[in-house]
C-alpha cells in the first residue's frame, strides 16, 4: 500500500512540474489552480505513504536509500508550504515542484522497479533516454555558449569600444533570448531523459544506482539546470551572474559526460 | 575623350565665395542652355549643393574654354574668384566625377546625399538634352562606380554623428528599438534631437521629466508622450529602456544606488543611460553594473572620431578603386575610338565583294541554291582570312598612345574617308547615331568603288 500511495503523489507532484515549466514560459497563471491542490493533495498522499511505511518496516527502513529521497522530498515540499505560508511567495515553486518531482519519481520506481517485456521495448527506452539527454545536453550547450557571448559583448559595450567582429554579432538582447529559450526547450528534454535513464538504471541494478558518480553528476546538472532558469525567470539574471552559473553547469556537464568512462554502471556500450 | 571639370567646392573655397556661384534648381535649364551653346562645347551639366557647384563637360575638339563661362554667366571680371577655382581635363577629369558620385570627396566622406544630388543634376541635363552621349556614359559610369565602392567597402555603413551613433549603440543592445521607451529627463534641445532619431528607429513610449513640469509636457506633447513630474523621477525611470539626460544639475541625478534599485525593479533588464549634460547628470560608477551602459557625450564623440577613422582607412581602398576603374574607363573609350574604322573597312570590303560578285554573275550563269552558298562562303571566308590581321591590330593598337598613327595607317591601305574618325559613339547612346554614322559611310564607299 505506501507503494501506492506514493505513486499517486508522484503523479500529482507531476501535475506541479507541468506547472513550473509553464510557469518559466509566462504561462503558468491558470496552471497554478490546478497545481497548488494538486501538490497539496500529493504531500497528504506522500506522508500517508511514509507513515505506513515506519509502521511496516520501522523508522529505520526510512533511512534506507529507496526512501530517503522520498522522505526529503517531502521535507522540500513542507519548507516550501512553510514559505508559502509565512511571506506569500509562491515564485519558489518554479524550482520547487520540479525537484520534489524527480526526488518522489527516483523513490517510486527504487521501491518497485519496472521490468521490460522485451529486450526490444528495453533498448528502444534506452534510445529514448540517449535522444532526450543529447538534445537536452546541446541546449545547455547552447545556452552557455549565448552566456559567455553576451558576457563578452556587455563587456565591449561597456569599455566603450566595439571592435569590428562585435559589430557584426546578434544585439545583447537577442544573444539573452537566444539563450533563455535554449534553457526552456531544453528542460524539458533532460528531465524526462533523466527519468527514462533512472527507469532503465533500476530495472537492471536496482537502488544502488543512485550512488553512481555518474548519476550524481548528471543530477547535480539537471539542478544547476533547473537554478540558472529559476534565476532568470525570477530574478531576470543575466551577464555575469548568469554566465558564472552556466559556465559551472557546462563544466559539470562535461563531468557527467566524462563519467561514463569512469562509472561501472553506464557506458557508451550498445545495451 | 574630351572631359573637363571646373568649379569650387568645400576644399577649394569657403561659403562665401561658393554661394555667389550657386546656381538655384529654376535657372539650370537657362544655364545649361548657355553653357552648351558656347564654342566647342558638345554636352554640359552643372551640380549646384552647398558644398560645391562644378560644371562637368565635354568638346568637340578638346578645347573649351569653361572659364570664359563662368565670367559671362556670373558676370565675374576676369581673375575674380580664379583662386577658389579648381580645373581638370581627360582623364583628371573622369576621375574628380567618379570621386564626387562615390562620396570620396565629400565634406563627411561616405555621406549618400552627394550621390543624389549628382544624379538629380545628370537627370535634369539629360532631360535638357545637354548631356546625351559620352558625357552621358561618363555620368552612368560613375553611377555604377559609386555602387561598387558603396558595396565593396564599408565606407557608408558606421553612424558619423551623435543621435545617430546614440541610435546605433541602443539596438546594439536591444536589437530592434521597436516598443522599446525612452525617458528623457530635461527638456533640452540634444534630448530632443536624440528622441527623435530613436522614434524614427521604431521606439515606441515617450517619457518626459523635467524641473519645470510646463516644458516637460510641451515636449511629450510633440512626440505624444508623457509628461512625469520631476519628484517622481525615480520611481518612474524603471519603465525607460532608454534614458536620456541633460538637465542643468550640477551634480549626478542618477547615482549607483539608484541603478540598483532599478535593476530589482526591472529585474536586471539591460539599461541605456545617455548622459549628454555637462556637467555630468549620471554617475559613471552607475557603468560597473551588470546591465547598465551609460555613455556620455565624450564617449559618443570618441565613437564618432573612431567611425570617421573607419572610413578614412575605407577611402583609400576607395580611392584604389576608383583608379582602376579609371582605367578601365580609359580602355573601353579607346577601343570606342577604333570601332568606326573597323566598321568602315568591314562595311569597304563587303561592297567590294558585292560588287565583284555582281560583275561576275553574269558569266557563272544560274547557280542552284547549294552552288550559290557555296560562292557566298568563299568570298566571305577570303575576306575574312584577310581581314583577320588588321581588326586584332587595330584593337590591340588602341590600348597603345600610338593608336591613332595605326587608325591613319589603315585608313590610307584602303583608301578608307580621309577624314578623322567620328567620336566614339557610347553602347548607351540613342541608336540612330550609329546608323546615321553608317548611313553617312556609305555614299563614299560606294563612289570609291564606282571609280
Amino acid at each position: 500500500m505506501p507503494l501506492l500511495w506514493l505513486r499517486v503523489a508522484t503523479v500529482l507532484y507531476g501535475v506541479g512540474l507541468v506547472h513550473a515549466i509553464l510557469m518559466l514560459r509566462q504561462k503558468g497563471e491558470r496552471s497554478g489552480r490546478i497545481a497548488a491542490p494538486a501538490v497539496g493533495l500529493g504531500m497528504i498522499f506522500h506522508f500517508v505513504s511514509l507513515v505506513e511505511t515506519a509502521l511496516l518496516f520501522g523508522y529505520t527502513e526510512l533511512l534506507t536509500i529507496r526512501h530517503a529521497e522520498s522522505a526529503l522530498a517531502l521535507l522540500i515540499a513542507l519548507i516550501f508550504t512553510a514559505l508559502f505560508v509565512r511571506y506569500r511567495t509562491a515564485s519558489p515553486a518554479a524550482l520547487i515542484f520540479p525537484l520534489i518531482f524527480i526526488l518522489t519519481f527516483a523513490s517510486a520506481i527504487a521501491q518497485h522497479p519496472m521490468a521490460f517485456s522485451s529486450p526490444t521495448f528495453r533498448s528502444g527506452w534506452i534510445v529514448f533516454h540517449v535522444g532526450t539527454l543529447l538534445f537536452g545536453y546541446a541546449m545547455l550547450f547552447l545556452s552557455f555558449v549565448s552566456s559567455v557571448l553576451y558576457l563578452i559583448l556587455s563587456r565591449q559595450l561597456k569599455r566603450k569600444q566595439t571592435p569590428t567582429w562585435a559589430a557584426r554579432m546578434p544585439a545583447l538582447q537577442e544573444i539573452d533570448e537566444l539563450g533563455y529559450k535554449a534553457l526552456l526547450l531544453g528542460f524539458p528534454f533532460m528531465t524526462v531523459g533523466l527519468l527514462a535513464g533512472a527507469v532503465v538504471a533500476q530495472e537492471r541494478y536496482g537502488a544502488t544506482y543512485f550512488t553512481d558518480p555518474k548519476v550524481l553528476l548528471s543530477l547535480l546538472m539537471w539542478g544547476i539546470y533547473l537554478v540558472l532558469l529559476y534565476t532568470r525567470w525570477s530574478a531576470g539574471w543575466r551577464g555575469r551572474r548568469a554566465a558564472y552559473l552556466a559556465s559551472f553547469g557546462f563544466v559539470v556537464s562535461v563531468c557527467a559526460w566524462g563519467a561514463n568512462y569512469l562509472s561501472k554502471l553506464h557506458r557508451f556500450v550498445a545495451p | 575623350m574630351n572631359f573637363f571639370v571646373l568649379g569650387v567646392n568645400h576644399k577649394t573655397a569657403p561659403v562665401e565665395v561658393r554661394e555667389k556661384f550657386a546656381i538655384p534648381e529654376s535657372r539650370l535649364p537657362e544655364a545649361l542652355g548657355k553653357l552648351t551653346s558656347m564654342d566647342g562645347i558638345e554636352e554640359g551639366m552643372i551640380v549646384s549643393t552647398c558644398n560645391r557647384v562644378e560644371i562637368f563637360a565635354r568638346s568637340q575638339n578638346g578645347h573649351c574654354d569653361l572659364q570664359k563661362f563662368v565670367r559671362e554667366y556670373f558676370g565675374f571680371s576676369a581673375g575674380e574668384y580664379e583662386p577658389y577655382i579648381f580645373e581638370h581635363q581627360q582623364l583628371e577629369a573622369v576621375k574628380h566625377v567618379f570621386r564626387v558620385a562615390s562620396s570620396l570627396d565629400s565634406m563627411v566622406v561616405g555621406e549618400s546625399q552627394i550621390l543624389g544630388q549628382v544624379k538629380e543634376a545628370y537627370a535634369t541635363a539629360r532631360a535638357l538634352g545637354t548631356v546625351n552621349s559620352q558625357l552621358d556614359q561618363l555620368l552612368t559610369r560613375a553611377f555604377a562606380v559609386a555602387k561598387k565602392v558603396r558595396n565593396e567597402t564599408t565606407i557608408a555603413t558606421s553612424s558619423v554623428s551623435i543621435a545617430s551613433v546614440a541610435v546605433e549603440l541602443a539596438e546594439k543592445i536591444f536589437g530592434s528599438l521597436s516598443g522599446k521607451s525612452v525617458y528623457l529627463v530635461g527638456a533640452g534641445k540634444m534630448c530632443e534631437l536624440a528622441a527623435r532619431h530613436l522614434i524614427a528607429h521604431g521606439a515606441k513610449k515617450i517619457y518626459v521629466g523635467n524641473r519645470t513640469y510646463d516644458r516637460a509636457a510641451a515636449l511629450a506633447e510633440k512626440f505624444d508622450g508623457e509628461a512625469i513630474p520631476f519628484e517622481r523621477l525615480y520611481d518612474t525611470a524603471p519603465w525607460a529602456d532608454i534614458i536620456i539626460s541633460s538637465t542643468g544639475a550640477p551634480h549626478a541625478i542618477f547615482r549607483k544606488e539608484h541603478g540598483e534599485k532599478f535593476l530589482h525593479a526591472r529585474k536586471n533588464r539591460p539599461m541605456f543611460f545617455i548622459d549628454i549634460a555637462v556637467p555630468r547628470d549620471i554617475d559613471p560608477a552607475l557603468n560597473d553594473l551588470d546591465g547598465i551602459f551609460v555613455y556620455n557625450i565624450d564617449d559618443l564623440q570618441q565613437v564618432v572620431q573612431s567611425h570617421i577613422g573607419d572610413r578614412r582607412k575605407e577611402a583609400v581602398r576607395a580611392e584604389v578603386m576608383v583608379d582602376e576603374e579609371v582605367r578601365k574607363f580609359e580602355q573601353r573609350a579607346q577601343t570606342a575610338e577604333v570601332v568606326p574604322t573597323i566598321v568602315s573597312l568591314q562595311q569597304h570590303l563587303e561592297n567590294l565583294r558585292q560588287a565583284e560578285l555582281d560583275r561576275v554573275r553574269g558569266r557563272l550563269g544560274s547557280l542552284t541554291p547549294d552552288q550559290e552558298m557555296a560562292v557566298e562562303a568563299l568570298t566571305k571566308g577570303i575576306i575574312n582570312k584577310i581581314m583577320h590581321t588588321p581588326i586584332t591590330t587595330l584593337k590591340s593598337a588602341a590600348r597603345d598612345p600610338e593608336s591613332t598613327t595605326v587608325v591613319d595607317v589603315v585608313r590610307k591601305l584602303f583608301n578608307l574617308r580621309a577624314e578623322k574618325a567620328p567620336e566614339a559613339v557610347p553602347p548607351t547612346a540613342p541608336p540612330q547615331a550609329p546608323a546615321a554614322e553608317t548611313a553617312a559611310a556609305s555614299p563614299s564607299l560606294t563612289n570609291q568603288i564606282r571609280k
